[in-house]
């Protein structure tokens, strides 16, 4: 494959479907902690760091 | 008993059979053979001195690994084809040297690392790591403000190469970045990661060299650095071997962090970790492809990069602005997430809110770099990608800022009594305003006003002395009192002292800088009625000399303020305390305290 033909493909490939793809991935992982349920997890992770002040 | 491990061990020196528990904790001397606790503790220290034996054979085979080593330094210190390369292998011979008389004076590293107490953190490569942190803080803003006096009066530069604007300039950033921020860097992850994973750090020797090796690094740039060894490469000045060296550390450094997470007993992974893990592990990434340098000779310390051109601009901006976000941003706002709930003692204000923070960064920010290339040969497509994922990251970055900020909702009182919460406070407000500078800067039309001017060191250092340097400041006095197992700060006051210097030292610069930055950019582009330019580049640098003698003033007083940091964390650890009235306390007047006497009514 040429030089000119591997930039032609990777520069497509960046402005349509890699961009969908990673588009998706990026929504994906920002929705992930809205998971229904994932709430009292949030809360249990945020407080965690306070866990060594309590136990003995 | 709260002995710290190193004074367990200094106090063993003082006793004749000295006996330990699993390793460190220093139990019984032999004039209190009583006080052993139970037959275990007798037999574990026997345990111990079989481990010493172990240990000397270590220590011979260790001392021969130095050995090697001052060799190879020593032979290619002779075969070096250039003074500096000469000089600089010189300094690891040194280095070699020091590593081999410490192994056989028998400074016993081993108990710490071979039989770890697994039941304790291992604090001692921290409690370095901050004093390292507070070195060589003090280090680069003393070169900060002398560069900065160098500018306004030239004669500062001595008429000597070494000491001239552009051989210091690149000390005094890879000083404040490299070395105070990465020390910061270092030492608060290894901190936060044994704690938010209630898991002692995984393999301390590697620790041990992360902590060294990236000294040598530092020392190593920086000497290059006045001997004229550069790359020329902003914010990746250091040759090809130094290059190699910190890529050796670096993996160590991601294999400790990765190793204590992956023995964690807490079942969830804290958000500062990752924030921590994105910026060790981009940082390694941007290192190895920006320096893909070949060199002249490999005993010199001259190389050439394999990127040409216009190609090589964009990997040099694309890891100069992700050095910024990764380094500079993701990895201080790990500390963020750790340090301000726990000093606010309230959980971070949106967990859900942190982790879209941190996938927007992780997504947004490595597209930013082209933003450094506006209006060069660079293609306009890649200028304008730049241009719009840097607008985007306004978006995460505040809301990162908020997230911050409102973790005190409900404990705002704490800004006018704790001055730890108001210098991280003061962090994210300057989190905040660089964040929201920097997208702006970044738009073109924006760009050509700014770009080269001194609004971008203006705006480089409201972000670095605001937003860095706060949160560190607040970082080292949340650690030190704990680390060295203190009551208190020896001051409370005096970190209120080296807030409002450094805060009213970040206004002077900034301020000045701003003025400095749009008068530059405006003399430069005016043209006259016949077409002509009106100013030239002489007449610009004197229409600012005024500012570069205010930005010297600001950088004076936000040294004074490390200066207050410095005394503050060296009497503490010292077990010093000031007698000082405290913050705030509500008034008191026994005087008042009484009853009215008056006449009866009745009378």
């Amino acid at each position: 494959m040429s030089t000119h033909s591997t930039y032609d493909l990777l520069r497509h490939l960046a402005d349509s479907w890699g961009l969908v793809v990673m588009t998706g991935i990026f929504l994906g992982l920002c929705l992930w902690p809205f998971r229904p349920g994932a709430k009292p997890l949030n809360r249990e992770v945020a407080n965690s760091i306070f866990k060594d002040e309590t136990d003995v | 008993m709260h002995f710290t491990e190193s004074r367990d061990i200094d106090e063993a020196q003082n006793c004749e059979i000295a006996i330990y528990d699993q390793s460190t904790r220093l139990i019984s001397c032999d004039l209190t053979p009583v006080n052993v606790p139970s037959r275990s503790w007798v037999q574990r220290g026997m345990h111990i001195t079989h481990g010493r034996e172990g240990s000397m054979e270590l220590a011979l085979s260790r001392a021969g690994l130095w050995l090697v080593a001052l060799l190879i330094a020593v032979a290619a210190c002779a075969a070096a084809v250039d003074t500096g390369f000469a000089i600089h292998m010189g300094i690891v011979a040194l280095a070699c040297i020091i590593g081999l008389v410490v192994t056989l004076r028998g400074v016993d590293l081993s108990k710490a690392i071979l039989a770890p107490d697994q039941g304790r953190y291992d604090d001692d490569v921290i409690r370095w790591g901050v004093i390292a942190t507070v070195f060589w803080g003090m280090a680069g803003f003393l070169a900060g403000l002398y560069i900065a006096l160098e500018l306004a009066l030239p004669a500062l530069n001595l008429g000597l190469e070494w000491t001239a604007f552009g051989r210091l300039r690149p000390l005094h950033t890879s000083a404040v970045i490299f070395a105070f921020g990465g020390n910061a860097l270092i030492a608060t992850s290894f901190y936060v990661v044994q704690r938010t994973c209630r898991a002692r750090l995984a393999f301390p020797g590697l620790a041990r060299f992360v902590f060294w090796g990236y000294q040598l690094f530092i020392v190593l740039a920086a000497t290059g650095y006045l001997l004229g060894i550069t790359q020329g490469k902003e914010y990746a000045e250091p040759e090809w071997y130094v290059d190699l060296w910190l890529t050796v550390v670096w993996v160590a450094y991601l294999a400790v962090f990765v190793g204590t997470i992956v023995k964690r007993t807490e079942p969830h992974i804290y958000v500062a970790n990752w924030f921590y893990l994105s910026f060790i592990v981009t940082v390694a990434m941007l290192h190895i492809v920006n320096n893909l340098n070949w060199p002249v000779s490999f005993v010199g310390s001259r190389s050439y990069p394999i990127f040409a051109g216009v190609q090589g601009a964009l990997v040099q901006w694309w890891y100069g602005h992700n050095a910024v976000g990764f380094f500079l941003t993701a990895g201080f706002l790990a500390m963020m997430y750790y340090f301000v709930p726990k000093q606010a003692e309230r959980p971070v204000y949106s967990y859900r809110l942190s982790i879209i923070h941190f996938w927007a960064l992780i997504f947004l920010y490595i597209w930013a770099g082209p933003h450094h290339l506006h209006y060069t040969a660079l293609p306009d497509w890649a200028q304008t990608l730049g241009m719009v994922f840097s607008v985007m990251l306004w978006m995460p970055s505040w809301g990162g800022m908020i997230n911050g900020l409102m973790t005190l909702n409900g404990a705002w009182d704490k800004v006018r009594t704790d001055p730890i919460i108001r210098m991280m406070v003061m962090a994210l407000a300057f989190y905040g305003m660089s964040t929201f500078e920097g997208p702006m800067m970044s738009i073109k039309s924006v760009n050509s006003l700014s770009h080269y001017t001194d609004w971008t060191i203006g705006h480089v250092h409201s972000g670095a002395l605001g937003w860095n340097g706060m949160i560190t400041f607040a970082a080292v006095y949340y650690l030190v009192p704990r680390l060295w197992n203190r009551e208190r700060l020896y001051s409370l006051r005096m970190v209120n002292w080296h807030f409002w210097l450094a805060t009213v030292g970040i206004v002077f610069y900034a301020a000045s800088m701003w003025v400095a930055g749009i008068t530059q950019g405006l003399m430069w582009r005016e043209y006259g009625a016949d077409g002509y330019l009106v100013n030239s580049f002489a007449e610009t640098v004197a229409a600012l000399k005024p500012m570069f003698f205010l930005r010297a003033f600001g950088g004076l007083l936000y040294l004074a303020g490390a200066v207050i940091m410095t005394i503050n964390v060296w009497r503490t650890i010292l077990g010093h305390m000031r007698e000082e009235a405290p913050m705030r306390d509500a008034a008191y007047d026994p005087e008042k305290d009484r009853p009215i006497l008056t006449a009866p009514a009745a009378a």
